[in-house]
């Protein structure tokens, strides 16, 4: 028999069908348990063996070609559906993506996690104490009697009240007083830094009437002016992260300390800009006062309830606001305050910006 | 304080440029605040000589000069001057140069058609003085040619800060014995002269208050002539920023700002009686030389004749009895009055002084003697006049203080070595004497201290003197010793806690705000609640910022307003710090909070999500339960409550809106938090608009982890058999928390319900009124074996039943 005829014809209509219906129902028309060719399968039993060895390679070349057709055939039609729906899918990546919120941490926040980073590396622990404080703590326990002009020059914000031992109370003009309540609760030796609010009745350009100090103390049985000097140099290359920063000492006076230190930093201005590094004395730089600082005066010592033939240690006190301005570039100490998301997209930092000291303290613009 | 460098010459003989003082004196902790050269004002003018002058074409009061400047050809200048003329030698400014008085830069032009080529200057033109009827003439020799600075000899002025513990310094003769103590030169000592009065003193001179006042000394002078002082001491007074007034005035202020001496000159004629040192009366007022009248008490200490007070001792003279042009007979007064006593005085009335500032500081009681001749013979030398007898009441303190010192100190406190004959060389030179206590040049020292140095008390204080003098610079760095190892950590569990939470807020898209501790007061009364009163200052700097905060909220609230104005759209903004509260013994409170306002939009529109979409209480809630969990806080144990009941002593939701807003609590009592959206009264009051949310965070109020830090973990062990949900949907009365049946079914069966989550809240068609239908996903952990049928059974009638005590019903 031939069967090149049936066999052009499925295969013709298999290559007609145009959907993957038509391919099944061909296949069920051609191989199914009714099929056409299923049925030429069958008739394969009925012959003599010789007969079935002439026309069984022909049918089974039949149902292979049909059955590789059909295939072939739905294969084409699946990858041609596939392509017509990725094609339906496509859309539009230029169109944006859902945002998420950015948030900031605060530049004083973070200074004060750089600061506590360097600080903790040279041995000092964190301490605090309250901002309404009695003016025994403030001044008097800092050797700043009642009479004394320092009192009047310190700009105190008063309240009428005052606490259980008649001492009149004040907001802190300083984070002095924590090294009183640290020396009388943990005594000696220590190492400290106290970071926190302070306030002053001032205001203008420069000036707000709250800030950021931190405080640091240390007290042991050798301490000396050296030490200070070391100290004050050693932490400023660290959150300056710069080896050339140059320190000027000058005597100065506090009550709390003796002798006192006021401390100026060597800086270029680069663009309207202070740039700490370098000399005050190196042409194009000049001389920033950053501090106050000296050694812890005996009556404040003894008012810390330790003995002062015994201890001494310096002390010194730095704005953190300020030293965020001068690091991080800004220009207004105002602007700390206002709460301006713009500000604060502008100079505050990401989350991720923790301060490590393998990382380096600071965070590159 | 301002001093023009030929006056410190006077006490201080040296060849030191105005450079080399001013790195000393900030050396020696007298710290510069500028320089003021007048070179470099006067740069760019010459003298010059006129060599013809002829009338301009074309301008009647303007003449056509040629000037020799010295060098080239003479240049052609037009000038208006009435003075100008052939011959005259004057000053030429040239081109380029800027005009002291007026900041105008000189350069070539064309006056009314003819060239010019600079201006011949007055004196008020470069700030020499007030003159300005003519141009500048000079000698006929002076040099042609010559940098007029450098033929003026300009004086440059050095301005200097004092600190209050220094009033030596207040007085340029202490500037200069620290200048020559520092290696700059030597001192002028102070001439002592002996001026014997011709005559007794009329007046009787008395101190009735040897508290305030215990040395009072007077002498009277006759016959002076009052007027404009000398042109050098105008210029030296001028220099200090003192304006002078006439000679008598100038006299005292002149003592006062070189020997740091106040001094007083009364006009005798207008005196009557015995002058007295004395305390004010109760009421007493005075018009003082500041035309301000002072109500006086009885704590202060006055000079008073019969008629009444006529000086606020040691602070303020009276203008009763002030000097003027037609003095002829003046009193002086020179005291010694207590430091304390003035401070208090000047605090009390408000009123600061340079003899104020002096006199509190403490001036040398020993110089009164010495101050008052060398005052007379001042006076003498400008107005004439004839001096009685020195009239002298009470005595000033005169007991020197000395101070036991070991040099070895100096080294042990100020970490440098200095030899001891140094050491004894600069104390000397600041007028200590000294003296070894004991044989062995190395003991201790007695060191007696002078009377114009009050700030020195111990020893600390004579190796302040030793080392600044010295040279603070010359002490070398020295490392403090360091803990062998790595540094071991340092903060405490606060200061983690509030990193932590801080940077987790700014993860989660807060942005941090620091905003002001006070707060007005309204705004604080607004938040006062449970605060146990506010903190009010006495002298807060305004309104706006007279109370300290009982919560974050109304500064984040106004910070969120002025951000809202400025037209941002989205806010989220927090902050971290202390509410301020009261607490026990008349402390305070301080206690750490986080504060949230959520305002604007929380979803911009989108071509997603359609239109904006604003904040609500949820996620407020999403908020502060995600950093109270950063925080370490049990957030699976917190119970939703009312923000304040009645009894818990506040007005319900008076912050928060009243029906959006709750606490999160562990425990009844314990406020972890609180949030929700701000009630619209205070909306209207802060003036925002559109829905804010809020939260706020008691860190204080969260428990601490309690025993050792361990860093191992629980052991890892996940269930054996996978997990199973079952949904359930409950009829329930609408005004049901859904937070209770959550907890009630997740309850129901501890062994076997792992979790519950609400997924569905629905009320209309086919709830009926009054209910709601809440549908919450159940988590099933089967532990040995999976569940049969009957296990599942008997879970869900569990979780029925427990619904049930709700008044839940299940749906079919």
């Amino acid at each position: 028999m031939d069967y090149a005829a049936t066999g052009q014809e499925a295969l013709s209509r298999i290559e007609g069908a145009s959907d993957l219906e038509t391919v099944e129902a061909l296949r069920v028309e051609f191989l199914g348990k009714q099929g056409s060719i299923s049925g030429l399968l069958k008739t394969l039993g009925k012959l003599t063996p010789d007969e079935r060895k002439v026309e069984g390679p022909k049918i089974h070349g039949l149902r292979e070609s049909v059955t590789a057709a059909l295939a072939a055939r739905k294969q084409a039609l699946e990858d041609a559906a596939l392509e017509a729906r990725l094609a339906a899918e496509t859309i539009d990546l230029s169109l944006p993506a859902p945002e998420m919120p950015q948030g900031s941490v605060h530049p004083v926040s973070q200074v004060m996690d750089e600061l506590a980073e360097i600080f903790a590396d040279m041995g000092f622990a964190v301490a605090t104490g309250p901002e309404i404080e009695d003016d025994w703590h403030n001044f008097t326990a800092l050797n700043m009697p009642e009479s004394h002009p320092a009192r009047a020059m310190h700009d105190t914000f008063y309240f009428p009240d005052r606490d259980a031992k008649d001492r009149e109370m004040v907001l802190r003009t300083h984070t002095s007083p924590v090294q009183i309540r640290t020396m009388l609760s943990d005594s000696a030796p220590l190492r400290i830094i106290a970071p926190g609010r302070v306030y002053r009745s001032d205001s203008d350009a420069t000036h707000t009437p709250m800030f950021h100090q931190i405080e640091a103390l240390v007290i042991d049985r050798d301490i000396h002016l050296g030490h200070l000097k070391w100290t004050l140099e050693t932490f400023l290359r660290a959150f300056f992260e710069r080896d050339d920063v140059v320190l000027r000492l000058r005597p100065s006076y506090f009550p709390f300390t003796e002798p006192s230190v006021e401390v100026d930093v060597g800086y270029a201005n680069e663009g309207g800009r202070r740039v700490v590094g370098g000399s005050g004395d190196a042409p194009g730089h000049a001389w920033m006062e950053v501090l106050g600082s000296g050694m812890v005066n005996r009556r404040v010592i003894e008012a810390g309830g330790l003995d002062p033939d015994e201890w001494q240690g310096f002390a010194f006190g730095i704005g953190v606001d300020r030293l965020a301005m001068l690091k991080y570039g800004m220009d207004d100490l105002r602007a700390f305050f206002d709460g301006d998301v713009r500000w604060l997209s502008h100079y505050g930092f990401s989350a991720l910006d923790v301060p490590t000291l393998s990382g380096g303290v600071g965070t590159p613009a | 304080m301002k001093f023009s460098l030929s006056w410190l010459k006077q006490y201080l003989e040296t060849e030191a440029t105005v450079e080399e003082i001013a790195a000393k004196l900030n050396a020696v902790g007298i710290e510069v605040e500028g320089i003021e050269d007048p070179t470099e004002k006067l740069a760019g003018f010459r003298v010059a000589r006129v060599l013809t002058a002829a009338r301009h074409p074309d301008a009647d009061k303007l003449q056509v000069l040629t000037v020799d400047t010295g060098e080239g050809d003479p240049l052609q200048v037009v000038c208006g001057a009435p003075n100008a003329r052939a011959g005259l030698v004057g000053v030429l400014g040239l081109p380029g140069a800027t005009v002291p008085a007026n900041g105008l830069v000189l350069r070539k032009s064309a006056i009314r058609g003819v060239e010019s080529n600079g201006m011949m200057c007055s004196t008020r033109e470069l700030e020499l003085g007030e003159d300005h009827d003519g141009i500048i003439e000079l000698p006929e020799d002076a040099p042609v040619g010559t940098a007029f600075a450098e033929y003026h000899g300009a004086d440059p002025v050095i301005e200097v800060a004092i600190t209050p513990n220094r009033p030596d310094c207040m007085g340029l003769y202490g500037i200069a014995r620290d200048l020559a103590a520092a290696g700059l030169g030597t001192l002028q000592p102070i001439e002592q002269l002996d001026l014997p009065g011709t005559f007794p003193c009329p007046v009787e001179v008395r101190t009735d208050d040897p508290e305030g006042c215990p040395a009072f000394y007077g002498r009277v002078v006759k016959g002076v002539k009052n007027g404009a002082s000398p042109q050098w001491l105008q210029e030296r007074l001028k220099a200090a920023g003192q304006r002078p007034i006439s000679a008598l005035v100038d006299a005292t202020n002149y003592m006062m700002l070189a020997y740091g001496r106040p001094a007083h000159a009364y006009d005798l004629a207008k005196l009557n009686g015995a002058v007295v040192a004395r305390r004010a009366k109760d009421g007493e007022t005075v018009l003082a030389l500041n035309e301000k009248e002072y109500t006086l008490d009885s704590d202060m200490t006055v000079i008073a004749d019969d008629a009444g007070v006529h000086d606020i001792a040691g602070i303020m003279g009276g203008e009763h009895s002030g000097c003027g042009d037609d003095t002829t007979d003046i009193l002086l007064e020179i005291a010694y009055f207590d430091p304390e006593r003035i401070a208090k005085t000047g605090r009390k009335l408000n009123l600061t002084s340079d003899a104020r500032s002096r006199f509190e500081r403490g001036i040398d009681p020993a110089f009164l003697d010495t101050g008052l001749d060398h005052l007379t013979q001042l006076i003498q030398t400008l107005c004439g006049g004839e001096a009685s007898e020195v009239v002298r009441a009470g005595a000033a303190p005169a007991t020197p203080k000395v101070v036991h010192f070991d040099p070895a100190l100096t080294e042990k406190l100020g970490g440098v070595r200095v030899d001891l004959e140094e050491q004894k060389r600069i104390l000397a030179a600041l007028g200590f004497s000294v003296v070894t206590e004991e044989a062995g040049f190395d003991k201790a020292w007695a060191v007696t201290v002078p009377g114009w140095r009050p700030d020195i008390d111990g020893a600390p204080d004579l190796v302040e003197e030793v080392v600044r003098i010295h040279g603070l610079d010359r002490v070398e760095s020295v490392a403090l010793p360091r803990a062998e190892g790595v540094a071991p950590p340092t903060a405490t569990p606060v200061q983690k806690l509030e990193r932590r939470v801080r940077r987790a807020a700014a993860a989660r898209g807060l942005h941090e705000a620091v905003t002001w501790s006070f707060l007005p007061e309204a705004e604080a009364e607004a938040f006062a609640e449970g605060n146990g009163g506010l903190w009010t200052l006495s002298n807060p700097i305004s309104e706006d910022m007279k109370v300290m905060r009982p919560s974050l909220l109304p500064g984040l609230l106004s910070a969120a307003k002025r951000n809202l104005d400025r037209g941002a759209s989205s806010l989220r903004l927090f902050e971290l710090g202390r509410r301020y509260l009261r607490g026990g013994g008349g402390a305070s409170d301080e206690r750490l909070s986080l504060a949230l306002v959520l305002a604007g939009d929380k979803v911009a529109r989108g071509w997603v999500t359609g239109k904006a979409q604003p904040f609500d209480a949820y996620d407020a809630k999403a908020e502060a339960l995600a950093l109270l969990a950063e925080a370490g806080a049990p957030v699976d144990k917190l119970q939703v409550m009312p923000v304040l009941s009645e009894a818990e002593g506040g007005e319900a939701g008076s912050q928060f809106h009243p029906g959006q807003s709750a606490t999160l609590r562990l425990g009844p009592k314990n406020v972890l938090a609180r949030f929700g959206m701000l009630h619209p009264r205070l909306a209207q009051q802060f003036d925002v608009e559109g829905p804010v949310a809020l939260a706020e965070i008691y860190l204080d109020a969260i428990p601490g982890k309690k025993g050792a830090t361990t860093f191992a973990r629980s052991s890892y062990s996940p269930p054996a058999l996978q997990a199973v949900t079952r949904d359930y949907a409950f009829l329930v009365p609408v005004d049901l928390a859904a937070g209770e049946l959550v907890r009630v079914v997740r309850g129901a069966d501890k062994a076997n319900i792992v979790a519950a989550r609400l997924f569905d809240d629905f009320r209309g068609q086919g709830v009926p009124e009054g209910q709601k239908s809440l549908a919450l996903e159940v988590t099933l952990q089967p532990l040995e074996k999976s569940y049969r049928d009957e296990d599942l059974k008997a879970i869900a009638d569990k979780v029925t039943a427990a619904a049930a005590k709700l008044g839940a019903v299940l749906r079919g």
